[in-house]
């Protein structure tokens, strides 16, 4: 598979998206910067988290209008594999690939500690390698991660199965104690309808060797990477 | 020169946690009867020509405002 990870000013986890891709996991990968405006024969783009444009007026609101984004948008509606973490998650909603749209945290602090996740749908691109109910542990860092979506929509994402991951407690139960700031029915992931595009506030590029604490993040990496060996992958080249 | 001021707010009903500390923190001085306090932003835009107010609206819906969470105020003259 073919992974571009794009770099906006600010972007500060692109190099940990780049390092697990390409001498973890072995991919083929690339950097594409903000002003490029190329993603011919991509399998795959990350939006990488960090503090795009310094989070000015609201975060990812003018990454979203970088050259780039267009290209992002094309390939997204054409099928391509998107994952936009954190900070890419924002850049996402903000670009209206998916519903939503992210408050403060509800302390106001910015929160960086482990988090565990409940898989809600094990049948997409990015939870192929998991089973629904499994629980990950993965770090979170954001001070805006409070993810709103209104209740007509968060309707509509129930129905569709497009909540991929919520916030629960170490044994898996999903409840208030267990949701770090504030998000919508404990969202801590989901997808778009097609089930091509997802969010995520958690960094799973941050767990992907047992040697820095954990590798449970690497199942996502390997789910996607296990769609592009089955052929489910749409290169925007090869619709 | 043209100025036009946008006030951005969040919508009503979504939670203001920035407004709620700022609220406990005016109690701590004692600011008696207080019973609410909302944080917008206030952007002031600068024209050379006469901007028509659609496409006002229209940069407020795209850029300066997220309609999912705010809601905006154009204010003219000045």
């Amino acid at each position: 598979m073919k992974w571009a990870v794009i770099v906006f000013p600010g972007s500060n986890c692109d190099h940990d998206c780049y390092y697990i891709l390409k001498d973890v996991l072995g991919q083929d990968v690339c950097y594409k910067w903000h002003k490029d405006t190329d993603l011919s024969s991509i399998d795959c783009v990350v939006l990488p988290g960090g503090f795009s444009y310094g989070d000015y007026l609201r975060s990812g609101a003018i990454a979203r209008f970088s050259p780039i984004m267009n290209e992002v948008i094309n390939f997204a509606n054409n099928g391509g594999i998107v994952i936009g973490i954190c900070n890419g998650f924002q850049i996402l909603l903000e670009a209206g690939l998916l519903p939503g749209a992210m408050l403060r945290n509800k302390d106001l602090r910015f929160i960086c500690k482990d988090v565990c996740l409940r898989i809600e749908n094990s049948e997409t691109a990015f939870t192929n390698k998991t089973k629904r109910g499994q629980v990950l542990k993965i770090p979170i860092a954001h001070a805006e991660g409070n993810y709103f979506v209104n209740n007509e929509t968060l309707h509509k994402l129930q129905e569709n199965n497009q909540i991929i991951f919520r916030y629960c407690t170490p044994e898996g139960e999903v409840s208030s104690v267990a949701n770090p700031n504030g998000a919508s029915d404990n969202i801590a992931g989901i997808c778009n309808e097609n089930k091509n595009v997802l969010g995520m506030m958690p960094h799973p590029e941050r767990v992907v060797e047992q040697i820095l604490g954990g590798d449970d993040g690497r199942l996502i990496f390997e789910s996607i990477i296990n769609s592009g060996d089955q052929g489910s992958v749409v290169s925007i080249n090869n619709p | 020169m043209k100025t036009i001021k946008v006030v951005v707010t969040l919508k009503q009903g979504i939670l203001d946690p920035q407004g709620l500390a700022i609220k406990h923190a005016m109690e701590s001085i004692d600011c008696e009867g207080i019973e609410n306090v909302r944080v917008g932003k206030y952007i002031e835009l600068k024209f050379s020509n006469d901007i028509p107010e659609e496409r006002l609206n229209q940069i407020c819906e795209q850029l300066l405002s997220n309609p999912v969470i705010e809601d905006y105020r154009i204010e003219t003259g000045g």
